[in-house]
Parts: structure tokens; C-alpha cells; sequence
């Protein structure tokens, strides 16, 4: 099975959609790919269901109201030649033919080893927070959250308003640099808003900087969390602990495609294109900017693919928002002592049960592959890569397909799809 | 009969592990597990148990059998009418 498009857009999130919606509205046929069963992203998640979010309803009714094609369910696995994606549903496959691609792949969260993490009731911060949102009964549950950033106090306001306990959120940033960074907020109104209306929800919740997880404790699943907070120790009885530290961008698909990255991100012109030509970047991918970022970089890429003028203020609004996003770089980096939690048989790769001893000797991430099996598993070096280049400062390696488990039929590019055949008009 | 139709409309039942769990529509599989009596997804190479981790289809961890195909992730996958999940757990 084949599709065939004028604009790929790889991810639903706010960054796809306005690449989506202005594209298509500009007469392109634009074809939108995402992993998740509804539009939205992780940042909306649910909102295409439940509108209670005024900005994510309007560029959802938007989106489906642009003409845009939305393929749900779809992970982009391969990459065999320019312009094709070899795509994989539920129960079946197909590939994509395109002119153009926007990648809008969004983030995840950063995971930092620390003994007891993998015990079930252990999660990440937004990780919690979505499955909350995807209806993880929390009323009267005791939720310990431990981060960095505005993320974590959106993730408590979810918990709390689904009646969740939040007994102790901590903030690894210092004092100084927490509250140097709220104070520069109020550069980005919108922004400074949203944190107040948290801080009011809040106020009952025990909350600290320069406080993190040591540990987690339980037989099963997660009944304890030791905390270190400014350098004395709490012992917490809880059902649930948010642990992460931050985001990084998903990279898979870019470096699949070929695409420049450096410090992180992907690297763009200011059309932004990436280095393979016909292949932009938005959102996240560009280093961790939020949501703002996504809607106008998402909006210019959607422009340019669509060859459109972009206004001026548009590209104003993106040097706002990097702004924003170097800010937050600094504020989220996660201090040393988050670097040594690990004990020696605490697990790194989660998927290959490589621990932390395993890999004395290591130099890179290359041998710590082939003599540990570090990222081998179902994940691919996901979770533990992420960490590993935190904890070792070992970068990732070329992406090779298939960049996520597939089935074996999914990898065989269709006949109909190979380059000798030019696009039907 | 209508109040019925109504209440179907928005409650599945689902089949996790052979037990019969009941949630609103628009529940992820992920979200249903922690409504049984552990939060547990698999059992990782020393037997020990693992539950969800990020929530976003990054991890692995809440892979299962879902109506028969393998490696599914229940945090990408909503409930339905139905749906069988079963854990390596």
C-alpha cells in the first residue's frame, strides 16, 4: 500500500498542526503521521476528545477543517530512499511518497538512573501526567513529583485537580537559578500567566529547590521515596513518584533522514530546512522551546513548504521564543549530584538489564553497545542513551533502520514506490 | 433502554490478564493496568516486575499482547469493547 503527497507532516503535536493547517489551507495535499490513536500531541493529549483547552481546540477544529489527512497510529520506521517513508500501522504498513516533510517529533523526557527507578509506580513526570490524563485513577493517591522546570508544576496541577495528593514537589534547579529564571518570564506574558494560575493551585503543596530523588523503595511496586532537600533527607510514603529531569528532543526520525544535528538539535536555516533539502524541522526538534516555539515554527515551515510569504512578525515572534528556549535550557540542566544516584547494580538500560558496573571500561557509547548490550533492547537506546550521554557525556549514534521494532514485511519497499516511477500529477 | 444505550456509550469493558475491567471511553490500556491490582506490564530478565514509564510510547515497558498482536504499547492504545491485553507478567 502506498500514499502519495505534496507535504508529509511527521507528528501531531501544536508544531505539526500549524505546519499541517497552513500548508494544506494554501492548497497542498498534506498528509499528518502520528504514533498516538488522536491529534494533539503529548502537550494536548486527550484535548481532541475533551476541548478544554481553548488554544488546542482551536487549532484542532482548524486542522480538521484544513483538508490535512490524518494518519493515526502510524510510526515512520524507514527512510530507504529521498522522498519515501516506510510507515507501519497496527496490523499493516505502507509507504510515503513525498515532496516535502516537515518533522515535528516533539520530546521526551529525560530519565536519570537512580536506585529503585525501576519499580512500577516509578514514572516520569509528564509520563505520570499523561497517563492521568488518559484516565490512571489518582483521587486520593499520594503522587511525589521530582524535576526541573515549568513542566513540573503543570504535571502537579493536572494531579491535583484529578484529586491526586501531591505530598512533595522538588526542584532540582538552585534557588538562584529557579527563580532568575521565573523572574525573566515575564517576557513571555502568556507564560507568566499560566505560572501564576499553578502557583495558586498549588499553594498547599511542599515544594523546594535544590531537592531530588535519591531513591526508591518498595518490594512490588513503589512504597517509599528518599529525597535529598538542601542537603537534609526526607523519607516519603507514596503510590506514585514523577521522576525526570527535563526534555530532549525525539532526533530519531531527523537522523534517520539524514538531518544535521548538533548540541542536541536539529540544525536549520532560517526557512527552516534542515541539511537534507526539502525536509524542515519545527518544535522541539530545535531545541526545547514549549509550545509557543511549536505553533510558529510549525506555522513558518508550514509556509514555506506551501511557498508563501512569511510575515514579519512571525519571524519576530520565533526570536522570542528561542529566547525563551535558551532560558530554559539553562534552568532545566540537571546539577551533578543527579549525575551520581546510580549504585553499581542499579539498571541503565532498562530493556537489556545493563547495569551501571557493567559498563566500567566503556569509552562510548559504541563499546558500550557491543560489550554491555547498552540500548540493544525493544526501546533502542532511548531511555538509557539519553542517559548515558548525561551521565558520560556520550553522544548517539547514527540512527539505522528500522528506528523502531518493526515487523520483518514492513521493511520491503512496494514495488510502485521505487524511484524509477515519477509521481502521478 | 435509553439510560442504557447512554451508559454504554460511555463505559468499555475490557479483558486484562483474563480480568474484567471497566472504564470511560477515551481510557488508554496503560491507564486501565493501574486499575488492577498491580501496576505491572512485564517482568524484565531477573523476573523482577516493571510497570509504565513515560507514558508516550518511548520506553517499551507497558509492551503487551493486545487482541492477539504482540509487542503493542498500551500507553499509545485506547480501551475497547472487547479488547483482550494480555502481559508477560
Amino acid at each position: 500500500m502506498r500514499e502519495v503527497c505534496d507535504l508529509v507532516v511527521v507528528g501531531a503535536g501544536p508544531g505539526g498542526l500549524a505546519a499541517a493547517c497552513r500548508a494544506a489551507e494554501a492548497g497542498l495535499d498534506v498528509l499528518v503521521l502520528d504514533a498516538q490513536p488522536e491529534p494533539g500531541g503529548q502537550v494536548w493529549r486527550g484535548e481532541a476528545r475533551k476541548g478544554s483547552n481553548r488554544l488546542a481546540r482551536r487549532w484542532l477544529t482548524r486542522f480538521s477543517a484544513s483538508g490535512a489527512r490524518f494518519r493515526p497510529g502510524a510510526r515512520v520506521i524507514a527512510a530507504p530512499e529521498p522522498g519515501v517513508l516506510l510507515v507501519e500501522e497496527a496490523s499493516s504498513s505502507f509507504a510515503v511518497r513525498y515532496g516535502r516533510a516537515v518533522l515535528a517529533t516533539g520530546a521526551r523526557e529525560r530519565f536519570l538512573p537512580f536506585p529503585g527507578w525501576t519499580l512500577p509506580g516509578v514514572l516520569g513526570v509528564s509520563g505520570l501526567q499523561v497517563l492521568v490524563k488518559d484516565g490512571l485513577p489518582i483521587e486520593g493517591k499520594r503522587v511525589v513529583l521530582a524535576g526541573t522546570g515549568p513542566l513540573l508544576l503543570v504535571a502537579a496541577a493536572t494531579i491535583h485537580a484529578h484529586g491526586g495528593e501531591v505530598l512533595y514537589i522538588a526542584e532540582q534547579a538552585s534557588a538562584a537559578s529557579h527563580w532568575g529564571f521565573a523572574l525573566q518570564l515575564w517576557r513571555q506574558p502568556a507564560k507568566l500567566l499560566q505560572g501564576a494560575l499553578m502557583s495558586a493551585k498549588l499553594v498547599s503543596v511542599p515544594t523546594s529547590t535544590d531537592a531530588w530523588v535519591t531513591a526508591a523503595e518498595g518490594e512490588r511496586r513503589l512504597e517509599a521515596v528518599r529525597l535529598s532537600v538542601r542537603g537534609r533527607e526526607e523519607h516519603l510514603h507514596c503510590d506514585y513518584l514523577g521522576a525526570a529531569y527535563g526534555l530532549v528532543p525525539n532526533l530519531e526520525v531527523a537522523r534517520l533522514l539524514g538531518c544535521e544535528t548538533s548540541a542536541g538539535a536539529v540544525v536549520v536555516d532560517d526557512r527552516l530546512e534542515t541539511r537534507v533539502p526539502k525536509v524542515h524541522a519545527v518544535g522541539e526538534l530545535l531545541g526545547i522551546g514549549g509550545v509557543d516555539q511549536a505553533l510558529v515554527t510549525g506555522a513558518l515551515a508550514g509556509l514555506v513548504a506551501a511557498e508563501q510569504p512569511v510575515p514579519l512578525e512571525l519571524e519576530r515572534s520565533w526570536h522570542r521564543v528561542r529566547t525563551f528556549a535558551a532560558q530554559l535550557a539553562r534552568h532545566d540542566a540537571p546539577r551533578a549530584e543527579l549525575l551520581r544516584l546510580a549504585a553499581p547494580d542499579t539498571l541503565l538500560c532498562r530493556c537489556e538489564d545493563v547495569p551501571m558496573s557493567a559498563l566500567e571500561g566503556c569509552q562510548n557509547l559504541r563499546e558500550a553497545r557491543l560489550y554491555a548490550r547498552l540500548g540493544m533492547g525493544a526501546c533502542q537506546g532511548r531511555t538509557c542513551g539519553t542517559a548515558a550521554q548525561a551521565l558520560f557525556g556520550w553522544s548517539g549514534e547514527d540512527v539505522r533502520p528500522p528506528c523502531l521494532p518493526a515487523r520483518i514485511g514492513s521493511l520491503r519497499l512496494p514495488s510502485d514506490v521505487s524511484s524509477t516511477h515519477t509521481r502521478e500529477s | 433502554m435509553r439510560e442504557a444505550s447512554l451508559k454504554n456509550a460511555s463505559v468499555v469493558t475490557l479483558r486484562i490478564n483474563g480480568r474484567e475491567v471497566t472504564v470511560p471511553v477515551g481510557t488508554s490500556v496503560a491507564a486501565a493496568l493501574a486499575m488492577m491490582d498491580s501496576f505491572v506490564s512485564r517482568a524484565d530478565l531477573s523476573g523482577r516486575p516493571r510497570g509504565p514509564l513515560c507514558g508516550m510510547g518511548v520506553c517499551f515497558e507497558c509492551r503487551a499482547t493486545i487482541d492477539g498482536v504482540p509487542e503493542v504499547l498500551m500507553c499509545l492504545t485506547p480501551c475497547r469493547e472487547d479488547q483482550t491485553v494480555v502481559t508477560d507478567a
